[in-house]
This record gives C-alpha cells, sequence and structure tokens, in this order.
C-alpha cells in the first residue's frame, strides 16, 4: 500500500484512492459516489494571488459605493451594503441584520484577507504566521459567503422598485457584479491544497 | 468489477478540514497531524443533530411562511406582504423571469431541503441501499443551493434601506422575514451536520 500522504479519500463516501495527476481541463471524480476528488490546477500562487487581490479591490469598491438610488418626487435616497445593515439594527431585525453583516461582510472579507495574506507569505516559500489556524478557520466559514446570493437580491429588489419610483443602480452594485464572476472562479479552486503548495519548514 | 476500498477498511482515516490521511489507530485522541482538527470516522451523532436541527429550522419555517415579512406604505396605504405574495406581486407585475426564480429560491429550495434530508435521514436509519448515487447527488446539491434562499432576506433588508420617502412610502420589516432567516441559517447547518458517507456505510456486510 501507498504510504497515505499519497492517498485521497472521498470527502462524501470515503472511499481511498492514489492521489491522482490530472491533466488541463480534467476532473477526477470519485467512482462510488460521483463527488469531485480534484480539478486540474489553473491557477498558481501567483494567479491566485493576483485574483485575491482583484476581489478585494472589488469589495472593496462595492462596500464604499452606493449600491442602489431609488427616486420619487424629486426627491433621491441610496444606500451602502453598511446601510442597509445598519437600518435594519434599527428597525427592529437584528437576527437579519447580524446575518446580512457576517454572510456579506465579515466572512467575505476575512476570507479574503486571510487567503491574501497566506499566498503573499507563499510566494515567497514559507507558510505566513498563523498559517494552519487561518487555514482551519477559512474551511469553516468557506461556505457562509453570500455576495452572488445579494447581487440576485439587489436584481430584484430593483425590479421591485421600479413600479413605484425611479430606480438608479449605483457603481456598488457594478462591482458587485463583476465580484460574482470572481466567486464562481473561486468556488472552484480547493483551496486546501495550499497544504502541500506551501511546505512547511519544520517537516 | 470489485468495489474500491473505503477507508474505513483500510485503517485509514481522512481529515475533514485539510483532507491529509492517517493511519486511523494512531490518532485515537490526538487530532490531525497537519491541521489539529479533530479527526472522527463519522461526523459525530451526525442523525441526532441532523434531526434535531431539521425540527427546529422546520418550527420557524412556518411562522416564517405565515407571518408577513415586509410593510409598505405609501401615503398611508398599509400593504402587508408575505414569502408568497412576494413571488405573485412579480408575476402580475410582468417580471414572470424573476417570479420564477424568486419561487424557486424561496419556497422550492427551502421545501426540497426539507424533505431531501428527511429522506436521506430515514434512508440511513432503514439501511437501505436504494438510489444510493441518487442520493449522494441529492445531498450535494442541497449543499450547494442551500445558501440561495437568503434572497428574499436581502431583498427585503434592501428595499427597508431604500425607501425611505417620510410620509410618502417607507418599506419596514415584519418578523417573518427574521423567521425565513433563520430558516435557511438552520437548514445550512443541518445539511452541514448530516454525514453523506453514512448513506454507504452497511454496504460491506453485504457485499
Amino acid at each position: 500500500m501507498a504510504s497515505p500522504s499519497r492517498l485521497l479519500i472521498c470527502d462524501d463516501c470515503d472511499t481511498v484512492y492514489r492521489m491522482p495527476e490530472l491533466g488541463r481541463g480534467e476532473v477526477a471524480r470519485c467512482a462510488r459516489c460521483g463527488a469531485v476528488l480534484g480539478r486540474y490546477h489553473r491557477f498558481g500562487l501567483d494567479a491566485l494571488t493576483a485574483l485575491v487581490l482583484a476581489a478585494l479591490i472589488l469589495f472593496i469598491q462595492g462596500n464604499v459605493w452606493p449600491v442602489v438610488t431609488l427616486g420619487l418626487n424629486g426627491q433621491q435616497n441610496s444606500t451602502t451594503l453598511w446601510g442597509m445593515i445598519l437600518i435594519m439594527w434599527h428597525d427592529h431585525s437584528q437576527v437579519v441584520s447580524a446575518i446580512t453583516a457576517v454572510t456579506l461582510f465579515f466572512f467575505p472579507l476575512f476570507n479574503m484577507l486571510a487567503l491574501g495574506w497566506l499566498l503573499g507569505f507563499g510566494r515567497l516559500g514559507r507558510r505566513a504566521p498563523g498559517f494552519r489556524p487561518l487555514m482551519v478557520l477559512m474551511h469553516h466559514l468557506g461556505r457562509w459567503t453570500m455576495s452572488e446570493v445579494f447581487v440576485l437580491g439587489a436584481l430584484v429588489a430593483m425590479v421591485k422598485a421600479k413600479a413605484y419610483f425611479e430606480v438608479y443602480p449605483d457603481a456598488g452594485i457594478y462591482a458587485y457584479g463583476v465580484l460574482t464572476v470572481f466567486i464562481t472562479l473561486f468556488a472552484g479552486i480547493d483551496l486546501r491544497r495550499l497544504w502541500d503548495l506551501v511546505p512547511s519548514r519544520v517537516a | 468489477m470489485t468495489a474500491p476500498p473505503r477507508a474505513d477498511q483500510l485503517g485509514l482515516i481522512g481529515c475533514p478540514v485539510c483532507s491529509l490521511v492517517s493511519r486511523a489507530p494512531n490518532v485515537a485522541d490526538a487530532g490531525c497531524s497537519r491541521c489539529g482538527s479533530p479527526l472522527q470516522r463519522r461526523k459525530p451523532a451526525s442523525l441526532t443533530r441532523t434531526w434535531a436541527l431539521l425540527i427546529a429550522a422546520f418550527m420557524v419555517y412556518i411562522p416564517a411562511n405565515i407571518l408577513p415579512i415586509m410593510r409598505t406604505e405609501s401615503l398611508g396605504d398599509v400593504d402587508d406582504n408575505t414569502i408568497l405574495s412576494g413571488v405573485l406581486e412579480l408575476w402580475d407585475k410582468d417580471s414572470q423571469g424573476l417570479a420564477v426564480i424568486v419561487f424557486c429560491a424561496s419556497i422550492v429550495v427551502p421545501m426540497l431541503k426539507f424533505l431531501a434530508l428527511l429522506v436521506l435521514l430515514i434512508c440511513v436509519h432503514r439501511r437501505t441501499h436504494w438510489a444510493q448515487l441518487q442520493r449522494a447527488k441529492l445531498y450535494r446539491m442541497i449543499e450547494l443551493i442551500g445558501h440561495w434562499s437568503m434572497l428574499d432576506v436581502f431583498v427585503v433588508a434592501l428595499l427597508t434601506a431604500l425607501v425611505r420617502f417620510n410620509l410618502l412610502s417607507s418599506v419596514e420589516p415584519l418578523p417573518g422575514v427574521i423567521f425565513f432567516g433563520l430558516t435557511v441559517v438552520l437548514t445550512m447547518f443541518a445539511s452541514r451536520s448530516f454525514d453523506p458517507r453514512l448513506t454507504w456505510d452497511d454496504e460491506e456486510s453485504h457485499g
């Protein structure tokens, strides 16, 4: 039997495989349950760093700029993402406010900053301080980013508002729209391979 | 063709966090040598936790649908919306495409999650081999689409922040949206606590 480090276990059904060598565009699937075991790594450390930086810039733009403006009888009203979170808090919906703050702001921001930090050191060939706890935390929080759902939600809100108000989409929502593309790209990347890509010095 | 071996049979255990493979006997309490996460053969008390979270989610799902999620006021005219009436309104306002999307995200996806987890749980309890592959796919699907149900929560939040024209027109959130947000969070926790490997356990004894 091969050494355990060359093995791969399917997360969904516990089937054991030898680590596959994948060519461009190839995807390894579990023979028992069909889960994706691994994909060809399109992006190296440099490309991943570039992607994270771009996503971070879009995220900052999406949060600083207003998302949508409504007009009614010459009066205008716009909001940013944080404006939305704060208003929900003051409108007796603290639970919704907290869910929104966490899934649209804190977790995505943490994930991008942590990944940027790990990649920055990774490109120098070493593990960043806090590599282990950050990798574990990123794994647990990964599923709770909902920025792409927010983009669709903003679209629905704009269509609903159109019946009564003038609707002007602002720069923030365009930044979010582009950010969605990056989130989709990241969804196809298994960040667990950073464990192998950035070897520990001690070992 | 013989079935490929499973980690359990080989005395191996995979780390759920960093995917490092360890030999099971060496790691009774130690945890993963690479990332320190606890190593367990299966998620602990998976069935009990999933049932508990699923039942809790269903209990908040009822008020989430019955209670209105937002109130629209314009010139003293008060209109309360539920999840379903929001979909119908979109349909009537000639946004049928969007109405279908919102219907899927707010009504089909939560229902599907309840039904799917119920089927997955009952099948594991009955140790049946029925439709194992389809059950595996079903699980992956609800994990993938689960968070899209948050759509209506964000719609209400954004409209509340935008429609603030004093007496002319305003929108305020109502308790239904809180229950709905909790439903989504609880069903996400429920599907995370279900262990899809249980679907394939017990296979060896029949092989």
